[in-house]
């Protein structure tokens, strides 16, 4: 089957990017959606798995109905034609070339490069006129004494398990650390059985105060976090802000945490440490983009962010990204900017220059969750001084078991400044995470700013799969190539 | 109590059993192993290549690869990730899983 539309190639089936899929689907374009998990959803709406039979899936979510609309019309574009949902395909690099016309002009071509999971061994390729970077973010978790005991994990891990495979790590839990995700990760547990015995924020409440204005811009969201409280105070959850965790306990399991109130310098108060007893620590301090893609393909960041124009562009032309990737803001920002990427790729690939308007009251949102988000940012901040938290036998890079310790020994006996200088003399950052668990505490350690890491491929890639991925461009010359390649 | 089976009203498929380290353990269809291995109570299933310490679950989205197990003799497996099946032998992985 011929079919003359352009095609372009989506990454992520969160909500950025099916927000994308589905306006440029509308709007005369094949669009291929590569996602990495058995479902569309990505974390935000990550679902039950299917065998899992969940009649109720909504009861572990929030704004189950925007998911439903997305869904549905995902399905329909499915059914019409317009898209091709390619699941378990994860993707660990995108190669941008530039293709000489019949006519002498250059025009863009992309190779999307994936392994098909959950094994990740065979090679999975997808060709496309444009791509669409909707690759999400993922937790930061500063360290802190005994937080790589079993059962200390990450506040959003916590989440993804319980949607995606209805189980909880264990009967009492904690959940800690700073940022609007807390909220839903504890009222989440305890709806779901789990005792939770306190909800430790290291925010002070004061600073909200201070934020009045620029946070009552979202209505919604207030009224969200009013829900979010009063589940709070119906499930029986000890709110501690203005506190940490400044130890887990437990040897090959946890058994309890201490936390203790912080002054306003962000150091722990000094006679405030009470011990709770828990078999699970939910933990987490904001999230961080996940712009590996991006950066191959040579798109220029903005600190840890994938930067785009007003039409969700990024400086590499063909490529646009939205949501996470382009900055931290939650699932109705990233739904605004992907239905704004989708509308100006799809204007875009058709030769047409995209009138704003048609978009005005998702750039509208877009304006002022990014406000939103810019305010919250200055409430949510992880305990000023965690370093201090950080024993000289803490395990910062949880991979290759690198202490603070040796960190400080790189850093205030070698001379080490920087994330990579840091790696080299220690390790630190050098093992199956490729640092993206420990770049933070690393770059905080430091004494520097958290840089993207320049990460050649996404994930691991088996050699066999590296030695064959430009074998299959000797036989497109040869062929007209299909835009799916098995391999 | 509730569980969170109840909670969204879950009915999977008949419980299959797969192993640990020999030991018969019951899994529902769907769900992943490192489900598996919580829901019977177990929170680590792998030991640092380094220090030997025990090692489950983190971020379980499949970014940190703290959660690696040996399924099937297939080491390095992100249990967060990977479904269980029927008959299924899952081993507690010792550092690089390839030791043995």
């Amino acid at each position: 089957m011929t079919d003359d539309r352009p095609h372009l190639a989506v990454i992520g089936a969160g909500p950025a990017g099916l927000a994308a899929t589905v306006a440029a689907a509308a709007h005369g374009v094949r669009v291929t959606l590569i996602d990495s998990a058995a479902r569309a959803g990505g974390q935000f709406y990550r679902q039950p798995a299917i065998e899992l039979n969940a009649g109720r899936p909504q009861a572990l979510h929030h704004q189950w109905r925007a998911w439903e609309r997305l869904r549905d019309a995902l399905a329909r574009h499915v059914e019409a034609g317009c898209v091709t949902h390619l699941t378990d395909r994860h993707v660990w690099l995108v190669e941008r070339q530039l293709e000489r016309q019949a006519g002498g002009a250059d025009r863009n071509a992309f190779t999307v490069h994936a392994l098909l999971g959950p094994e990740q061994q065979d090679p999975v390729e997808v060709r496309a006129d444009a791509v669409l970077l909707a690759t999400g973010g993922y937790e930061k978790v500063f360290p802190f004494p005994g937080w790589t005991v079993p059962g200390v994990l990450t506040a959003g891990g916590a989440q993804a398990m319980l949607k995606g495979t209805l189980a909880v790590p264990g009967r009492t839990a904690v959940v800690a650390g700073t940022g609007p995700l807390l909220l839903p990760v504890a009222t989440g547990l305890a709806a779901a059985g789990v005792e939770v015995a306190a909800l430790v924020e290291s925010a002070d409440p004061k600073a909200f105060a201070r934020r009045t204005r620029a946070l009552a811009a979202q209505p919604g969201k207030v009224a969200e976090g009013a829900r979010y409280a009063a589940q709070l105070l119906r499930h029986r959850v000890k709110l501690l802000t203005r506190h940490t965790v400044v130890q887990a306990h437990g040897d090959d399991r946890l058994e309890a945490v201490t936390v203790a109130a912080l002054d306003t310098d962000g150091r722990v108060r000094p006679g405030t440490a009470r011990r709770i007893a828990c078999d699970t620590l939910a933990v987490g301090h904001g999230m961080v983009p996940h712009t590996d893609l991006a950066e191959t393909l040579g798109c220029r960041l903005d600190g840890t962010d994938v930067q785009v124009d007003d039409e969700q562009r990024t400086d590499v032309p063909g490529v646009w990204a939205a949501g996470e990737t382009t900055g931290i803001g939650g699932a109705a920002l990233s739904l605004a900017e992907g239905h704004i990427a989708g509308r100006s790729a799809a204007a875009r690939l058709n030769g047409t220059e995209p009138d704003p308007r048609i978009w005005a009251p998702a750039a509208k949102s877009r304006t002022k969750l990014r406000e939103f988000f810019a305010a919250l940012d200055t409430v949510y901040a992880p305990p000023a001084r965690w370093t201090d938290l950080v024993t000289d036998d803490t395990v910062v890079c949880r991979c290759e078991e690198v202490t603070g310790g040796a960190i400080r020994e790189a850093v205030d006996g070698l001379g080490a400044g920087d994330v990579r200088t840091v790696k080299l003399l220690t390790r630190a950052g050098m093992g199956w995470c490729q640092g993206r668990m420990c770049g933070p505490a690393v770059a905080g350690l430091a004494g520097c700013e958290l840089t993207p890491s320049r990460r050649p491929f996404a994930r691991p890639v088996p050699l066999g799969v590296l030695a064959r991925a430009g074998e299959a461009e000797a036989d497109r010359s040869a062929a007209a190539p299909p835009d799916v390649l098995p391999d | 109590m509730n569980s969170p089976l109840d909670l969204a009203d879950a009915h999977p498929g008949p419980a299959f059993t797969v192993t640990l380290d020999g030991r018969v353990i019951e899994a529902l269809p769907g769900q992943t192993v490192a489900a598996v291995l919580w829901t019977a109570g177990v929170t680590s299933w792998r030991t640092t290549r380094g220090a030997g310490r025990p090692r489950g679950i983190f971020c379980g989205i499949g970014v940190c690869y703290d959660c690696l197990v040996t399924v099937n003799d297939r080491p390095n497996q992100r249990a967060c990730l990977v479904p269980a099946h029927p008959g299924d032998a899952i081993r507690t992985q010792e550092g690089t899983g390839h030791d043995d």
